[in-house]
């Protein structure tokens, strides 16, 4: 009797939880996937099987949709993992006012991100902006940032990265950190140099820190919309048009169910890139 | 013993924060849009009668409205409460979201024409065809705010144009007439463009600006193919094989290729294009007549210098202005207080509200109520629209005519104007484009 009290017990303390994540988390989840197959008009719905997904698959802009994000995610995660651990070593070296320098690195992911992308956005306009009159200082004709279609998307992601790197450097040097130093002492008996150390310690051993960056900007990438929509609204023409850009103008034009099929294949085209990545990086991880 | 308690304090608190969390779900905006139950409806009484109003961003900005919502507490005793929300598509999602969850304001601000028809009125509106107060508004007008034979808005300022504002001081300092066909617009704009001005200020950096040559262009295409809105509608028309309909993308095409607009129109916004036509850096500005207002609160000295003409046709028979209808406001047919709220409408409409409105503000078009005529102190541009409308020589908007309107206009025409798809690729996308909304309408095309 009094054992089973016990046992009763703990999962006694799991129904709030439970609560929370069933209303919040389960029953939209079922929802979406039961609305996207159907004609929603919010008040009225009306079962049509696959129609949403056939016309989702139809959208024009559709394939220009599915380039852009899987060009804008690896190119921000590739930067956020490059400048974060190179800002990372530099920030764990020996260095004066390291605490200020950290926090300056860090200020940008603060900052909302519709501020950042009209900050921005005003800052690359071609001729009154801020970096094309630095850069004309120095006779350079700067490109139209946003307005040039073939670059447009890479603006974006730069303003990206430069916001999220803060955020990656915060988790690398706390890897960095936990790197126990006999290693380095040990490679400095052995006369190896600092390329070395990077190299075959550094590197190595930074590994987990750099898995959660890579799946946490990659994850990040793929469904980005809001600086897309605050610095070109998906502009010029359709040229930066991202998936859940896309799902936003379906459901900012009224087209309830479509949109929320595009928000379903979002979801499983978000799964299908980031977990093989993930088991792949996981793989490689060394123990400490 | 002290731990245990520890955990059903916790307990408790968890459960109380997930309960705050499910009640504060429901409640939403109750407070604001329950108007005062006390249902009076006069100015007999001493207390206020209170109304709620959900209106867009743009709206307070206009001191008209805002001087007739003043007339109204003043004379009625009614005070409007006002809640705003954001324009576009954003707004129209508020105000989508919140008819269907049964949570709207007692007055509705919203866009008449195909907007309105996309919200299905009979079902949220209260029906006002019977009101006597809707003799005075014109039937051209009843016509985008009706369905089925019910008519449910009143309008909320005067009609507008969509048309090619132009400055008259560059066209005295260049020599030039207003144009009456296409050619003889280009001519123009080369003219500009030689003296160093930019011929047509484009505006990208708010796409929907982009639209302005293809809407403005459907009184031309109305006078060639007479029953285009109809067919268009039916699903049996399309922009891809109808040339005079197609023409409206090869003149944003056109526009781009000989290099008229300013150079940096893809990331330019609304406020930059009226700065540049009221100043003269910009020669013609193809918009709506909407932004008269706004230039004269900038550019008071200025507002004057600007003209307006139709946008020109291939035919110089054929010159007329393209009207836009103004928003309608409506009745939510949950409102506390449906009678106050008829007594609001019929005073906003009223002489009385005319005279509020001309107070503080000038309109941008003439009024759709029936024996308002303009006052003597109209904008120039107005005066110059004003001879098209006493000849007849206007067309609603296609977007008044008919339900559909393809939400992926300003993005299609974005592309056409900077050069990275044709004048035929857009129509062809375009009808694709309508066919999906017309989908969505539940319009039976198959």
């Amino acid at each position: 009797m009094n054992k089973n009290i016990n046992n009763m017990y703990p999962y006694f303390f799991l129904i709030p939880a439970i609560l929370i994540y069933g209303t919040f988390f389960l029953v939209p989840t079922a929802l979406s996937f039961f609305y996207s197959f159907t004609w929603w008009t919010l008040t009225d719905w009306e079962f049509i099987g696959f129609d949403n997904f056939i016309q989702f698959f139809q959208e024009p802009s559709l394939r220009i949709g599915f380039r852009n994000t899987l060009i804008f995610a690896f190119t921000t995660m590739g930067g956020k993992v490059i400048l974060g651990l190179a800002l990372a070593v530099f920030l764990t070296s020996k260095i004066r006012n390291k605490d200020l320098l950290r926090s300056i690195v860090f200020f940008p992911a603060l900052l909302s991100t519709i501020a950042v992308g009209y900050t921005f956005s005003s800052m690359m306009h071609p001729t009154k902006g801020v970096i094309n009159t630095i850069l004309s200082f120095f006779g350079i004709t700067g490109p139209n940032w946003l307005g040039n279609p073939d670059i447009a998307l890479l603006s974006v992601a730069m303003t990206d990265i430069w916001k999220g790197v803060g955020i990656a450097t915060v988790i690398f040097i706390a890897g960095l950190m936990a790197i126990p130093t006999h290693y380095y002492e040990a490679l400095k008996i052995d006369g190896g140099n600092a390329l070395q150390a990077f190299w075959h310690i550094t590197l190595p051993l930074s590994r987990p820190a750099m898995n959660t960056v890579i799946i946490l900007a990659l994850i990040g990438g793929l469904r980005t919309f809001d600086l897309v929509w605050a610095m070109t609204g998906g502009g010029p023409g359709f040229s930066t048009d991202l998936l859940a850009s896309i799902v936003y103008k379906q459901y900012a034009a009224g087209f309830f169910g479509l949109s929320t099929a595009g928000n379903v294949l979002l979801f499983l085209f978000v799964a299908m890139v980031a977990f093989p990545i993930f088991k792949f990086i996981n793989r490689k991880e060394v123990d400490l | 013993m002290i731990k245990r308690q520890r955990h059903w304090v916790l307990f408790f608190l968890v459960t109380f924060i997930a309960m705050v969390l499910l009640a504060a779900c429901g409640g939403g905006y109750s407070e604001e849009t329950s108007g005062d139950a006390g249902g009076d409806t006069g100015s007999d009484s001493g207390e206020a009668v209170e109304l709620s109003m959900l209106v867009s961003e743009t709206a307070m900005d206009d001191p008209g409205f805002v001087a007739v919502l003043d007339a109204i507490e003043k004379d009625l005793n009614m005070k409007t409460n006002v809640e705003v929300r954001p324009g576009g598509p954003e707004g129209e999602n508020v105000v989508k979201t919140r008819l269907a969850t049964g949570d709207m304001a007692d007055l509705v601000l919203f866009n008449s024409g195909s907007l309105l028809m996309a919200l299905n009125p009979s079902q949220y509106f209260v029906d006002l065809s019977e009101e006597p107060f809707m003799d005075n508004v014109m039937d051209s007008y009843k016509e985008v705010v009706s369905s089925n034979d019910q008519v449910f808005g009143i309008p909320a300022k005067s009609s507008q144009v969509g048309a090619w504002l132009y400055n008259k001081k560059v066209y005295q300092e260049l020599g030039l007439e207003v144009p009456r066909t296409w050619d003889e617009l280009m001519a123009n704009n080369e003219k500009i463009k030689e003296a160093g001005k930019t011929a047509v200020i484009t505006t990208y950096g708010e796409a929907w600006t982009s639209q302005l040559p293809i809407l403005a262009d459907f009184y031309n295409v109305q006078a060639e193919v007479a029953n285009f809105a109809d067919d268009y509608t039916n699903g049996e028309a399309k922009f891809a094989n109808t040339p005079e309909a197609q023409r409206g993308f090869e003149r944003i095409q056109e526009i781009h290729e000989k290099g008229y607009q300013n150079e940096d129109y893809t990331v330019a916004t609304y406020d930059q294009g009226m700065q540049m036509i009221a100043e003269g850096t910009g020669a013609h500005y193809p918009m709506l007549t909407q932004v008269l207002p706004i230039i004269e609160e900038n550019y008071p000295d200025l507002v004057d210098d600007i003209g307006v003409f139709p946008q020109p046709s291939d035919d110089p028979e054929t010159n007329g202005l393209t009207t836009w209808m103004p928003d309608a406001i409506m009745i939510n047919k949950e409102a506390e207080n449906v009678d106050a709220a008829k007594k609001w409408l019929d005073y906003f409409i009223s002489d009385k509200g005319i005279a509020a409105y001309e107070s503080k503000a000038k309109s941008i078009g003439p009024y759709v109520l029936k024996d308002v005529e303009l006052p003597e102190d109209s904008y120039a541009a107005v005066e110059e629209m004003q001879v098209y409308f006493e000849e007849g020589n206007i067309a609603p908007a296609l977007e008044f005519v008919s339900p559909i309107k393809g939400p992926n206009l300003p993005q299609i025409c974005t592309s056409v104007g900077s050069g990275t798809m044709t004048a035929a690729e857009a129509a062809a996308m375009y009808d694709d484009d309508v066919e999906k909304q017309a989908k969505q309408l539940g319009l039976d095309w198959d």
